[in-house]
C-alpha cells in the first residue's frame, strides 16, 4: 500500500474541485435544498400537531440521507471523472493498486460528503433549529455508519460501471432514491410488507434509521441495532470492494479497460 | 511525410550486457476462438529502440496493453526490466511508462497538474524538479496552466511524453508517438526521445505506420502479422533482404501477402 499514490487519487479530485463552480455546487446544493424543503413541511407539521417531534424525527432522516447519497456519488463521481475524461488506460497502466485507488476514492468521498454535511449541519441548525449531534455521541456512530455503507454502495455501483460501461452512469443517479423507500429512512421497517421487510433487515440503514428514531423519541437506544447497523456497512465493504476487483479483473482479461480509452476516441 | 535522407538520430545499440528492459516469451492473447496475439517471443535490450510494425489488426496495441498490464495475456511471460508483470505488477510497471496518441492525458487539468498526479503515480522522486525538467524539455513552460484539452495535437503530444518520461523509465512503450504531427514537430518528437535513450540506458518499443520514421530511429524492427511476428532485423537491411527497395515496400508486402513473406523467410538466413 502506497499512500503517495492514493494521495494522487485525492489530488486529482481537488485539482477538478478548485475554481469549478459546477463540481463544488451539486456538493451540497440538493443537500441544501432538500433541507429546506423538509425543514418547511416538517416545521409546518409541527404547528398541527405536538405528540411527534416532526422536525427532528424527519428532518434529521433526510439529513443523514443526504449524506448516505453524497458519500455514494462521491465514490462514483470520482470514478465517472476518470471515466469522462478517457483516463484509465493511463490511470491503470501506472503502478496504481487497486487498493490505493479504492482508497483513493474513499478519501475523497470522505472530503466531499463531509463538507456536504457541515453545510447541511448549519443549515438545519441556523434555519430549523435541529441540531443533530445534540442527541448524544451515539448519532456520531450512526452518520459514521451511513459512511460506510454509501461508501460500499458506492464502490458496487463503479463496478456495475466498469462492467456495462460508461452508459450504465444512468443506473447509479437514481440508486439512492429506488434504496430510500426500504431503507427505513422515513417510517419503521414495521410499516413495510412483510416480504419488503426481508429486503430492508439486508440494508445497514434500515437498522442505523431504526436507531435514530429510538434516540429521537427518547425511547431505549437499540445498542444492538446500531452495531447490526455499523457491522453490516462494514461487512459490504468489503464485499463490494472484492465485487470491484472481480469487475476490474474480468475488465483487464476482456479488454475492456483498454478499449474504455481506445475505442471511445476511434 | 518526410525524405528518407534526412539526419539519422538512431540509438546506438552498443549496449552493455545488462537486464533486458522487456522480455516476452511465448505471448498469446486469445478473444474467444480469435487470436489477437500468437505465441510471440522477442527482447528488448537497455539503450535499444526496436520498432513494432504491421498493419491495422496485426495484434501491435494488443501487445503493447499487454505490456501495460491492462490486458490479461491468455498465455506467455512479460518480464520488465527482470521483473515479472504477472507476479509484481505494481514493481514491473515503476520500471516502464508509454504514450500513445488515442491516451492523451487528461484534458480537464492542466500540463503541470497532470504531470504531479502522474508523478505521485509512478513515484518520481525530487517530484516538482522533474515536471520542471520534463517542461523544459518538451518546450510547455508557456502551457504549464493550460487544460490539456485546450492544446493542439502536437502540444497534447509533447505533453503526453512529458508524462511519458517523468519516471524516467527503463522501458518505453510509445504506440504512434508522432500521429498526427506535422513533419518539424515529428522531428522534434523523434530528437527528444532519442537523446533521451542515449542519457538514461532506456530500452524502447515503438509503433509507427511512417517507414522513414522507423528506419531513421530504430535499431530494429519487428513485422508482426495476424499476430504473429513475420520478420525481425535491421530496418535498413531487412528490405533488401526479402528483395524489396524500401521498408515501406516491405510493409505493404506484409500487409498484403504476408504468406509470400512466410515462404521467403524460411529461405532467407535471419537478418
Amino acid at each position: 500500500m502506497n499512500v503517495r499514490r492514493s494521495y494522487a487519487i485525492v489530488l486529482r479530485i481537488f485539482y477538478l474541485m478548485r475554481g469549478s463552480f459546477t463540481r463544488v455546487f451539486p456538493l451540497f446544493a440538493w443537500a441544501a435544498i432538500d433541507i429546506v424543503l423538509w425543514g418547511f413541511i416538517t416545521r409546518y407539521l409541527d404547528t398541527i400537531q405536538s405528540t411527534f417531534n416532526f422536525v427532528s424525527t424527519l428532518l434529521g432522516a433526510v439529513l443523514l440521507w443526504d449524506f448516505f447519497t453524497r458519500a455514494m456519488f462521491g465514490i462514483s463521481t470520482s470514478f465517472f471523472e476518470d471515466v469522462w475524461s478517457r483516463n484509465f488506460l493511463n490511470i491503470f497502466a501506472t503502478p496504481l493498486r487497486l487498493s490505493e485507488y479504492l482508497t483513493g476514492l474513499v478519501a475523497a468521498s470522505m472530503v466531499t460528503s463531509f463538507f456536504g454535511l457541515v453545510i447541511m449541519l448549519a443549515l438545519a441548525a441556523l434555519v430549523f433549529g435541529l441540531w443533530i449531534f445534540s442527541y448524544g455521541v451515539l448519532v456520531v456512530v450512526i452518520v459514521l455508519g451511513l459512511f460506510l455503507f454509501g461508501i460500499a454502495f458506492g464502490i458496487f455501483a463503479i463496478g456495475i460501471v466498469l462492467r456495462l460501461g460508461p452508459a450504465a452512469e444512468w443506473f447509479i443517479w437514481p440508486m439512492p432514491a429506488v434504496l430510500a423507500p426500504i431503507a427505513a429512512v422515513f417510517y419503521p421497517v414495521a410499516a413495510l410488507p412483510v416480504w419488503l421487510q426481508v429486503f430492508a433487515r439486508l440494508l445497514p440503514a434500515s437498522y442505523l434509521f431504526e436507531a435514530l428514531r429510538a434516540i429521537i423519541a427518547g425511547r431505549v437506544v437499540p445498542m444492538d441495532q446500531i452495531w447490526i447497523g455499523c457491522a453490516l456497512a462494514a461487512v459490504y465493504v468489503v464485499l463490494a470492494s472484492w465485487f470491484f476487483r472481480q469487475m476490474y479483473l474480468h475488465a483487464v482479461r476482456t479488454g475492456l479497460v483498454a478499449r474504455y480509452s481506445a475505442e471511445t476516441v476511434s | 511525410m518526410e525524405s528518407a535522407s534526412s539526419p539519422s538520430y538512431k540509438a546506438s545499440t552498443n549496449s552493455v550486457e545488462t537486464i533486458p528492459a522487456l522480455v516476452v516469451r511465448d505471448l498469446r492473447k486469445n478473444y474467444g476462438t480469435t487470436i489477437a496475439v500468437d505465441g510471440i517471443s522477442f527482447d528488448v535490450k537497455q539503450n535499444e529502440i526496436v520498432g513494432l510494425l504491421g498493419p491495422n489488426g496485426a495484434g501491435k496495441t494488443t501487445t503493447i496493453n499487454m505490456m501495460l498490464g491492462v490486458l490479461e495475456p491468455t498465455a506467455g511471460s512479460i518480464t520488465i526490466n527482470g521483473i515479472d508483470l504477472a507476479r509484481h505488477r505494481s514493481q514491473a510497471l515503476e520500471h516502464t511508462n508509454f504514450a500513445a496518441v488515442y491516451a492523451p492525458l487528461p484534458g480537464n487539468l492542466t500540463v503541470a497538474e497532470n504531470l504531479r498526479i502522474f508523478g505521485l503515480l509512478y513515484g518520481v522522486p525530487n517530484l516538482s524538479e522533474r515536471i520542471e525538467e520534463m517542461i523544459e524539455t518538451f518546450d510547455l513552460q508557456k502551457f504549464r496552466n493550460t487544460k490539456c484539452g485546450v492544446l493542439s495535437s502536437g502540444e497534447q503530444t509533447r505533453s503526453g511524453l512529458a508524462k511519458a518520461l517523468l519516471n524516467k523509465p527503463p522501458l518505453l512503450l510509445l504506440d504512434e508517438p508522432t500521429a498526427s504531427l506535422d513533419p518539424s514537430a515529428a522531428r522534434y518528437i523523434r530528437e527528444t526521445i532519442v537523446a533521451f535513450v542515449h542519457k538514461s540506458s532506456v530500452g524502447v518499443l515503438w509503433t509507427s505506420h511512417n517507414m522513414y520514421e522507423v528506419t531513421d530511429v530504430c535499431g530494429r524492427v519487428l513485422f508482426l502479422s495476424k499476430g504473429k511476428i513475420l520478420l525481425e532485423g535491421d530496418p535498413n537491411k531487412l528490405p533488401a533482404l526479402h528483395g524489396k527497395s524500401s521498408l515501406e515496400e516491405l510493409f505493404v508486402t506484409v500487409a498484403r501477402e504476408p504468406l509470400t513473406l512466410e515462404a521467403s523467410t524460411l529461405e532467407v538466413p535471419s537478418a
